[in-house]
C-alpha cells in the first residue's frame, strides 16, 4: 500500500514523514523545502507500507512545478494522510475538501495543534471528525505527539462520504469553521510585532543587512575557532607524529609510501603539502573544510527553522528583478554557499525556465561553496582584509553584471514573487541539530570519495607528467593571460573534481597575493565541480548546461585577466 | 464607487474588504489557494520601496505578492 503525506506548504509534512518512516529527511520553516517527493515505509501489523513525502501543495489546481509533481502523484496513492496546520484550519481545509473528493481513504493530521492552543485557537476535533467523515488526530509532529494515534487509523481508514458542491467550496469551509472553531481574541505577540518590523522595508532592510553580516561573522568565528582550537591541534599533534612512525614502516619513499602519506618536507608532514591520502588527503576535508561546513549549517539550520529566510526574499527581491529573477531566487544562493549541489536542486522552487537558467548559472559561477570558501580563506586569510575582499567583491560583481546580462539575454518570462511568510518559531533544538547531523553525514559521503580521487589523480598526473603536459599546452592561457605558473593548469584540471583540493594545489607553487586572487577568482567561477555538474544536467537539460557551462568559461577568463591586468599594484 | 482603491494604494497597516481581482485565472487562482478572494477582509502589512512586494495579512495567513499584482487587487477601506 502507498501512503501519501499531502498538505500545504509548510505546515510540517517531512517532520511527520521522519516520525512515521525514521528516514531523515530536511525539514524547514519555509515554503518549499521539500521540492521531490521522498520515500519511505513503515510497518504495520508486521506488513511493510510505503510512505511517500509529496511537496506541498495549496490545491490541486497545480500553480507551479512543485505542485504539479504533487498532483500527479495523488494517482499512484492508496491512502492519503492530510496534514493540516492547525493554527490556520480555514485556508488548509481548502486542499481537505478538494482531497475529499478524490474518494480515497483520508486521515486528517491536526498538527502544530499545541501552537494553535497557545495563540488562543480552539478547534473541535471530534465534531470536526463527524461532519467530515473521517479521522481528524491532533498531533505535534516535532515532538511526536500524536503520531501513535495517527499509526492506529491507517489500516482501518477509508474513503469519506461526505458531499458538498464543489463550486461552494469556500462557502462549505465556512460553514464548517464556524462550527467547530473558536477564536479567543489576544494581542500582538512579540512575535508578530518582529515580524512586522521585519518585513517593512524600513526597519526590514537595516535587519536584513545586519543579520548577513552576523551570520558570515559568525561562520567564521565557529569555523576558525574549530580549526584552531580541535583540528590543527589534533592533526599535528596527534596524527601527524602517527603518520610519520607508520612513513617509517613504508620505508619512508616508493610509490605507496608516496600515495597514502606523499612527500615529506624536511622530513615533517606538511598537511597543505605532503598530498597523500592519508595526510593532505584527510587533513583537507575533516581538517579544514568541516568545521567551516558544521558552522556553515549551524547557522543556516537556526535561520531556516526560525522562519526568517522568506522575509529575506521580500527584502531582496527588487534587486533579484533586476536579473531577470524575483526574491525567493535567494534560497539557492545561500543553499549555493554551503554546497553548490543543494544550491542546484534549490532553482526548482523556481516557475519558469528562464528565472531556473539563470538562477543556476548564477550560483554556479558567483557563489563559492563552504568548502572552496575555506580552502580560500586558509590561502588569503593571512593577508588580512585585501585579498578576500578583493575575490569576494569580484564575485559579487561577476553575479550583478552577469545577471543584469542575462535578462536582457535569456528568453522567457519572469514571474513576480508570490510566497507565504510563515510564522517566526523558535527552532526545535533536538530537530535542529539532527538536521545538522544529516546535512554534515551527507558532507562526508559526498566529499571524502572525490578528495581521495583528486589526491590520487593528482599524485599519478604528477608522476606521469600528465599535469606538466597540460600546463604546457595551456600555458598560454594561463601564464599570459591570466598571469599563473603553468603548474596552476593542474589545478584547473582537478577543479572539476574538487575545488578545495585544486586550490590546496597552490599551496607549493608558492604564488604572490595577485595570483593567488586571480586564482581563487578563476577556481571559483570557471565550472562547476563534477557533483555540482551532474545535477545541473538533471535540471536544466544539456543544451541548457552547455550554455550555461560556455558562459562560465568565458566569464572566467574575461575576469581573470581584468584582475591580472588592474591588480598590477599588488 | 468611491473608496476603492488598489491594494499598491491602501496605507500600510489599514484594513480593507477585498471588492475585485481583475487579474488572470492564474492571479485568481493562487490568491483562492490561501484563501484571499473577493468578499474578505485583509490588512496591508507593508509596501516595498521601488515596486517591492507588498505584504498583507489574511486571517492567520501572510503573503506578499509582487508589486504588478498588488494592483490588481482592488480594495475598500474599512
Amino acid at each position: 500500500m502507498k501512503i501519501l503525506l499531502m498538505g500545504n506548504p509548510n505546515v510540517g509534512k517531512s517532520v511527520v514523514f521522519n516520525r512515521l518512516t525514521g528516514v531523515d529527511v530536511i525539514s524547514s520553516n519555509y515554503p518549499g523545502t521539500t521540492i521531490s517527493f521522498t520515500k519511505g515505509s513503515i510497518s504495520i501489523d508486521d506488513k511493510d507500507h510505503e510512505v511517500i513525502d509529496v511537496p506541498g501543495t495549496y490545491t490541486l489546481e497545480p500553480t507551479c512545478k512543485a505542485e504539479e509533481i504533487a498532483v500527479k502523484m495523488l494517482d499512484d496513492g492508496d491512502i492519503i494522510i492530510n496534514v493540516v496546520d492547525s493554527t490556520n484550519l480555514e485556508r488548509n481545509l481548502n486542499l481537505t475538501l478538494q482531497l475529499i473528493k478524490q474518494k480515497k481513504p483520508l486521515i486528517i493530521c491536526l498538527n502544530l495543534w499545541d501552537e494553535a492552543s497557545h495563540t488562543g485557537i480552539a478547534i473541535n476535533e471530534k465534531k470536526l471528525e463527524n461532519l467530515l467523515n473521517c479521522p481528524c488526530v491532533p498531533c505535534c509532529a516535532i515532538t511526536g505527539q500524536g503520531i501513535k494515534e495517527l499509526v492506529n487509523h491507517i489500516s482501518s481508514s477509508k474513503p469519506s462520504n461526505y458531499y458538498f458542491d464543489n463550486s461552494k467550496r469556500w462557502y462549505e469551509i465556512g460553514n464548517i469553521i464556524n462550527q467547530v472553531q473558536k477564536i479567543t481574541h489576544k494581542h500582538h505577540t512579540f512575535f508578530e510585532t518582529l515580524s512586522d518590523i521585519s518585513i517593512r522595508p524600513i526597519t526590514g532592510i537595516p535587519i536584513t543587512i545586519i543579520v548577513l553580516f552576523l551570520t558570515f561573522s559568525l561562520i567564521r568565528f565557529i569555523g576558525e575557532s574549530l580549526i584552531g582550537y580541535v583540528f590543527e591541534p589534533f592533526f599535528e599533534n596527534l596524527w601527524a607524529p602517527l603518520i610519520l612512525k607508520f612513513s617509517t614502516i613504508l620505508g619512508s619513499k616508493g610509490f605507496i609510501h608516496d600515495l597514502l602519506i606523499g612527500k615529506l618536507l624536511d622530513g615533517d608532514i606538511d598537511f597543505g603539502q605532503s598530498f597523500g591520502l592519508l595526510t593532505t588527503g584527510l587533513f583537507v576535508p575533516i581538517g579544514a573544510v568541516l568545521p567551516y561546513v558544521f558552522a556553515f549549517y549551524i547557522v543556516l539550520s537556526f535561520l531556516e527553522d526560525s522562519g526568517y529566510l522568506p522575509r529575506v526574499a521580500v527584502m531582496v527581491d527588487v534587486i533579484m528583478h533586476k536579473l531577470g529573477l524575483h526574491g525567493l531566487a535567494i534560497m539557492p544562493m545561500l543553499l549555493g554557499f554551503g554546497c553548490n549541489v543543494p544550491g542546484a536542486l534549490a532553482t526548482r522552487i523556481l516557475e519558469t525556465r528562464k528565472e531556473r537558467f539563470i538562477s543556476a548559472t548564477l550560483m554556479s559561477i558567483a557563489v563559492p561553496c563552504m568548502a572552496l570558501q575555506a580552502i580560500i580563506i586558509g590561502l588569503l586569510g593571512k593577508y588580512g582584509f585585501t585579498g578576500l575582499g578583493i575575490v569576494f567583491f569580484t564575485l559579487f560583481l561577476v553575479w550583478l553584471i552577469l545577471g543584469l546580462i542575462l535578462r536582457k539575454l535569456v528568453k522567457g518570462t519572469s514571474p513576480e514573487i508570490f510566497i507565504e511568510i510563515p510564522h517566526y518559531r523558535i527552532p526545535y533544538f533536538p530537530g535542529l541539530l539532527k538536521k545538522i547531523w544529516i546535512r554534515l553525514k551527507w558532507f562526508i559521503k559526498e566529499a571524502l570519495p572525490f578528495v581521495f580521487l583528486g589526491v590520487i589523480l593528482v599524485n599519478l598526473m604528477y608522476s606521469l607528467g600528465i599535469i606538466q603536459f597540460i600546463g604546457n599546452i595551456t600555458a598560454p592561457v594561463v601564464s599570459i593571460l591570466l598571469g599563473l605558473p603553468k603548474e596552476a593548469a593542474g589545478a584547473l584540471f582537478i577543479g572539476f573534481l574538487r575545488k578545495d583540493i585544486a586550490v590546496g594545489m597552490l599551496v607549493p607553487l608558492s604564488l604572490s597575493l595577485k595570483q593567488l586572487i586571480v586564482a581563487s577568482v578563476v577556481l571559483s567561477m570557471y565550472f562547476p565541480c563534477v557533483a555540482t555538474f551532474t545535477t545541473l544536467i538533471k535540471e536544466l537539460g544539456i543544451i541548457d548546461m552547455l550554455k550555461s557551462a560556455i558562459i562560465m568559461i568565458i566569464t572566467s577568463l574575461i575576469v581573470g585577466s581584468f584582475l591580472n591586468l588592474i591588480l598590477f599594484f599588488l | 464607487m468611491d473608496n476603492i482603491k488598489s491594494l499598491v494604494q491602501l496605507s500600510q497597516g489599514k484594513k480593507a474588504i477585498i471588492k475585485s481581482i481583475n487579474g488572470g485565472h492564474g492571479l485568481i487562482q493562487r490568491l483562492d489557494a490561501l484563501g484571499i478572494r473577493v468578499g474578505k477582509e485583509i490588512e496591508k502589512v507593508s509596501t516595498g520601496i521601488a515596486h517591492g512586494p507588498v505584504v498583507l495579512r489574511c486571517g492567520n495567513t501572510e503573503v506578499a505578492i509582487g508589486f504588478g499584482m498588488a494592483q490588481k487587487v482592488f480594495v475598500k477601506e474599512v
